[in-house]
């Protein structure tokens, strides 16, 4: 970093706010059916206002990753999205030389003459295979690069080792990448960032330090509900609360997996395919496979829950 | 307000919340980003900026809710923000709440006076309409009536809370709300409509809780001072929690905190042993992915290393004094028993017995500890903690199974209630195994006091760790695999 960085990172002005308050983020999630809470509506305000990137974590299924592709839809933002996974490195988060190309093209170079390679040619052959024709874009540095709006999720990062975290850093703090043979490449305009977890794995200081720090939990029992009655077409509402009111029970029971917003939805989704209107402990019993993962599970909510007395 | 905000820091800091400078900057930066009139909004915002661990959370929420209690215009005076703005949101959110406004003033003066029959009748009401005004308002009363709280007492509030929920009688109260609900929609008892019905009325009862619990602590802050109150109801982090002397409210949440915990460190070993170091070039795989790289090998690959796994011993005392210990650390030593090539536990008390058994094909651990605290044979006279016999009977029975291979943990705080130490078996077992080494869950300024005898074996052993806390027990844990 040699040029000293101003305040705002040198965004142009064109990176307005986006949003005008939490309640604004609050009711545009609202209308594509992201049924937020407080805790989110502030965080993605402040984000965008604090040009920061989010870290979300929370168990499976409650909406993180969602979060990020309705936060695009709002903003109309285009969605980059990265999913780690155990042995990501550079060359797939960030760039990659094209090998191939750049063979390809020296070899054209020799045929071509049949001269000796002086010093000049060298140059100049080097030049060329590390210009951009040769750079193998990948998401984060898409992120960077791009022009139009983007929101850029970096999906489940603690599956990432420790030193991979690191190269993320640079571009979480100051939205830019390093390239050796090219230079710096700044950020045009600021990307909201998401990070998701699933918290496998402590994540480093240092990355939790540059971010924000999210916990979606499951929602209470009348967010549910909305979030059920907004995200399955023609289910009633007593449906939607009985189902809600199942979920919030199975939860408080000491079961491996408790059920998770998205299982919800999709056993609301099979009952209203059913034809259902109401449940009772039978048909739940038959369709609880949908919501539990586990036979000790399913065995155990049948006991404890679904056991007809008498 | 920037001092204010320090002042949180320096708050949320003592309570063992690791709070970075450049956290608190940004608090700093983005409280100016936002309506300091909204409560929700400026307490998410605080979270999100300096709460970077969720299980901290608790501990962020109860230092919050203390140190923004009730602050006063007037300390804010001469801050060119307005915090004034902020306490009068806060006022405002106060009367909102509980319908009438007259909280601050005298000490405990708020809330009209109300007769027990009145405040049953109120409470049984706002329990069954579910509604959050209503609650407050019953906490009020609750607290002026039955807490009998006087000023100035140096105390963290859970003796009001507990006097309160006694003669508030919740227990009654649920069944009552229980039956009169099952009544109205005409539902059968052990259906499922009814144990749903159940679980919003236990929902309804922890809410009033809470309205208590905050009524009592805006009572006590109004009485004390934020500061003051702060200090004593500072709870530690679950991983800070001494184990010994944990309550049971404690061990729950230990044992909720244990479970993710021994999984992150599972995956963590899994990746080091992974990744730990690269065997030899593997030659046929290199020349392969060399090919579509016109012969150069830009590629290189490597064979798996295969490092060794050790075997474990674990041998733990389960007397009552030090159980819990012996508890997780039997559930967290199993629970990354693919780390190991082996695992064997044994318990003791004055007789000793394998437990390895329980853990065979069991999913959860927890289970088999629970089993072995109902199965394991481990009484042999009188049930009092004898080291000496048991590691006898240890070496006579098992003696011979322990090689060069094995790892030996022991674990108890060596009180031995007088009797022999017999600490010539830890060192029989010290000269066969490759590493023996002691857990003591007791401070290390206790040891060698009274009649534990940990010295004795020490000198056998190549480390005696002391081991209070989750952290500790993690900590070695994860070295030793």
């Amino acid at each position: 970093m040699t040029q000293p960085s101003d305040g705002d990172l040198g965004f142009s002005e064109s990176s307005a706010p986006r949003f005008e308050s939490p309640q604004d983020v609050l009711d545009r999630l609202g209308a594509v059916n992201y049924l937020a809470d407080d805790a989110i509506s502030s965080v993605a305000y402040l984000a965008d206002r604090l040009r920061k990137p989010v870290l979300v974590e929370g168990p499976a299924g409650t909406g993180k990753t969602q979060l990020a592709k309705s936060i695009a839809e709002i903003t109309g933002a285009r969605l980059i999205r990265l999913q780690c996974y155990e042995g990501l490195d550079e060359s797939k988060a960030l760039y990659e030389w094209n090998y191939r190309k750049q063979l390809l093209r020296i070899q054209a170079g020799q045929q071509g003459e049949g001269a000796p390679v002086t010093a000049d040619s060298w140059h100049a052959l080097e030049e060329d295979i590390f210009s951009e024709e040769f750079l193998l874009t990948r998401p984060l540095l898409e992120a960077i690069r791009a022009k139009d709006p983007v929101v850029l999720l970096i999906d489940e990062v603690d599956r990432v080792e420790l030193e991979t975290e690191a190269l993320l850093l640079e571009i979480l703090s100051e939205f830019q990448v390093s390239i050796p043979e090219l230079g710096t490449v700044k950020a045009t305009q600021f990307p909201l960032v998401f990070l998701t977890s699933n918290n496998t794995r402590e994540l480093s200081e240092a990355l939790k330090r540059r971010c924000l720090f999210l916990y979606v939990g499951y929602p209470d029992l009348e967010r549910e509900q909305a979030i059920i009655a907004a995200r399955v077409p023609g289910i009633t509402t007593e449906l939607a609360e009985q189902v809600a009111r199942i979920a919030g029970a199975l939860r408080t029971l000491e079961l491996k997996k408790a059920p998770s917003v998205s299982e919800t939805i999709d056993w609301a989704r099979t009952l209203v395919l059913l034809g259902k209107n109401s449940i009772d402990a039978e048909s739940a019993k038959e369709t609880l496979h949908i919501l539990l993962k586990y036979q000790s599970d399913i065995e155990r909510a049948r006991k404890e829950l679904l056991s007809v007395a008498g | 307000m920037i001092d204010l905000l320090s002042g949180f820091v320096i708050e949320l800091r003592a309570a063992g919340l690791p709070v970075s400078l450049t956290e608190h900057l940004d608090a700093a930066e983005a409280i100016r980003h936002i309506a300091l009139t909204d409560r929700t909004t400026f307490k998410s915002t605080l979270a999100a900026t300096m709460v970077k661990n969720h299980e901290h959370y608790a501990a962020f929420d109860l230092a919050f809710e203390v140190f923004f209690a009730d602050r006063d215009v007037a300390q804010g005076d001469d801050d060119e923000l307005d915090l004034g703005e902020l306490a009068d949101g806060q006022d405002a959110n106060a009367s909102d709440l509980t319908g009438n406004g007259n909280l601050k003033g005298s000490g405990g003066g708020g809330g009209s006076e109300m007769s027990a029959e009145e405040l049953a009748d109120l409470l049984m009401k706002a329990l069954k309409e579910g509604d959050t005004q209503k609650m407050s308002r019953v906490a009020q009363g609750a607290v002026k009536r039955y807490a009998g709280m006087e000023p100035g007492r140096p105390v963290g509030g859970t003796y009001y809370l507990y006097r309160t929920l006694r003669n508030l009688n919740l227990e009654g109260v649920s069944q009552e709300l229980l039956d009169e609900m099952r009544a109205a929609k005409g539902v059968a008892k052990e259906s499922l409509d009814d144990r749903l019905l159940k679980a919003d009325v236990d929902r309804r009862i922890e809410r009033l809780k809470k309205a208590v619990e905050t009524e009592i602590r805006k009572r006590l802050v109004e009485d004390r001072g934020a500061e003051a109150l702060a200090k004593s109801v500072r709870k530690p982090l679950p991983e800070d929690i001494d184990v010994m002397h944990a309550t049971k409210d404690e061990l729950v949440q230990l044992r909720r905190v244990l479970q993710p915990l021994s999984r992150k460190l599972a995956v963590r070993l899994a990746r080091r042993r992974r990744l730990g170091k690269r065997g030899a070039l593997d030659v046929r795989q290199t020349v392969r992915r060399s090919l579509s790289t016109g012969g150069v090998p830009i590629d290189p690959r490597f064979k798996k290393p295969r490092p060794s796994k050790p075997e474990i011993i674990v041998i733990a005392d389960i007397s009552g004094s030090v159980a819990s210990f012996a508890r997780f650390t039997l559930h967290l030593v199993h629970a990354i028993s693919s780390q190991f090539s082996k695992v064997r536990s044994f318990v003791f008390i004055d007789g000793i017995d394998e437990v390895s058994r329980f853990f065979d094909g069991v999913e959860d651990p927890a289970e088999a500890v629970h089993r072995i605290n109902t199965e394991a044979d481990v009484v042999y006279l009188d049930g009092h903690s004898d080291y000496g016999h048991a590691l006898r009977s240890f070496h006579q029975r098992w003696g011979n199974e322990i090689t060069k291979k094995s790892t030996v943990l022991i674990l108890g705080d060596a009180r031995n209630n007088y009797h022999a130490s017999e600490a010539w078996v830890v060192a029989d077992i010290a000269e066969k195994a490759r590493h023996v080494y002691w857990l003591n869950p007791e401070p290390r300024d206790y040891w060698g006091s009274g009649d534990s005898i940990i010295f004795d074996y020490a000198k056998y052993c190549e480390g005696v760790i002391e081991c209070r806390t989750l952290r500790q027990l993690e900590a070695f844990v994860g070295d030793l695999a």
